[in-house]
């Protein structure tokens, strides 16, 4: 009893990293193409994070059911392949059940195989785990992803469109510039400044400078 | 023919400026971030970047016409693009390597980058989507090449100054980067009405 519990704080814990300690947008600063290109609006947002929450979870629970079987030589490509055979079930699920929303974010639905936040889950976590703690770091590293594109997408509808989930909030007229790419980029450059600023303020952190990467 | 050649024309103007990748559609911000803070490393990126755009672009149109298309599995497009572009480069790294060793010792490092661009595996996908013909797809790849190597020159460029400047301590490093990139962006939305396709 005392034994599973132990394992439940541990799941708990991965998943908090994901989130918070190793955000995959804030804090490593990689798999940034649809942080802006999605973030337009909180249902799109939202419908790619979960997307990518689902990706990453499975990729990570087959990598560690099949980490014995792989040869240690060959293993990018068959992470590769495992990662394109779940991008593909996720994208024909939502070309059949959310049909206009795929017409927006289809081809960024199809991108989630080329990133590297996903291959790095799978190489750095389920390739040495057993499958129960990998599909909860593969879950706490997703919904970080999640959390990350829903915080800029809530700033951009609101100051672009003044709406939330379509919803009118504030009656006049809202910035534009938001809305466009531009104010992708704006709006996440001044969140991860934001952070940085907390991060050093309240707990004597160097900030993320990150390198870049995909 | 004239009329050919002016809808290539405007298919490239509308890859690399109007629709660019970095600025309007958000794809390669990994390298873009990671590879702008020096002219000549931008500079080399740009050219293997282009180069590896061009040719895959041709490859997966032609493997998509004439084996994903009869043999009706098109929907693994997405495994199929991303295997022959990752083996594509993993043979090129090869391939340099054994030929022209000053070439690779100047331009490989960036091959190895490109492998998890996303840039070049939406070429393929949006030439498939669309039904490109072989031509426009290669002009499609060639545009796309030189729009991402037009965005990098300008933020490198940009970044060189900014090294110098006095960035509040938060800001340094990245979230400066991002902002500068949104008022880049901003000057290039007035592209937009270029040309009316």
């Amino acid at each position: 009893m005392s034994h599973q519990h132990q394992e439940k704080v541990s799941y708990w814990a991965l998943v908090k990293n994901g989130i918070i300690k190793e955000n995959t947008i804030f804090r490593l600063v990689i798999s940034l193409c649809p942080a802006i290109a999605v973030t337009n609006s909180v249902k799109n947002g939202f419908l790619l994070g979960a997307a990518v929450v689902f990706v990453q979870a499975m990729v990570n629970s087959t990598v560690a059911l099949l980490r014995n079987f792989i040869h240690p030589r060959i293993r990018i490509p068959i992470f590769m392949l495992i990662i394109s055979g779940w991008v593909t079930v996720v994208d024909m699920l939502m070309a059949a059940y959310a049909r206009s929303t795929y017409k927006e974010i289809g081809l960024y639905i199809q991108i989630i195989v080329a990133f590297a936040s996903i291959l790095a889950r799978a190489e750095v976590f389920a390739s040495k785990n057993k499958v129960g703690a990998s599909f909860f770091d593969g879950l706490g590293s997703g919904l970080g992803f999640l959390v990350a594109l829903v915080t800029i997408s809530f700033f951009r509808e609101l100051l672009g469109k003044g709406t939330l989930i379509g919803y009118t909030i504030v009656p006049v007229k809202p910035m534009l510039i938001m809305i466009l790419p531009a104010g992708g980029f704006l709006v996440t450059g001044l969140l991860m400044g934001f952070f940085n600023w907390i991060d050093m303020r309240f707990y004597g952190g160097k900030g993320a400078g990150g390198a870049g990467g995909h | 023919m004239e009329k050919e050649f002016l809808k290539l024309f405007e298919l490239f103007i509308a890859a690399s400026v109007i629709n660019n990748f970095v600025f309007t559609r958000f794809l390669g911000l990994c390298i873009f971030f990671g590879v702008s803070k020096k002219m000549e490393t931008a500079i080399g990126m740009s050219i293997t970047f282009t180069a590896v755009m061009v040719i895959s672009a041709a490859l997966s149109w032609l493997v998509f016409f004439y084996i994903m298309i009869p043999l009706e599995i098109t929907f693994l497009k997405i495994v199929i693009f991303i295997g022959i572009v990752a083996a594509f480069v993993q043979a090129s790294d090869t391939i340099m390597r054994k030929i022209s060793p000053g070439l690779y010792y100047k331009l490989g490092v960036y091959l190895a980058l490109i492998a998890t661009n996303c840039i070049i595996i939406a070429v393929p996908l949006i030439n498939a989507g669309e039904k490109h013909t072989f031509i426009e797809s290669l002009v499609f790849g060639l545009g796309s090449g030189i729009g991402f190597g037009l965005a990098l020159t300008i933020m490198a460029s940009i970044r060189e100054k900014l090294e110098l400047a006095d960035v509040p301590r938060p800001f340094r490093g990245m979230p400066i980067a991002w902002v500068t990139t949104a008022l880049i962006a901003l000057a290039f939305t007035g592209f937009s009405g270029l040309i009316t396709l």
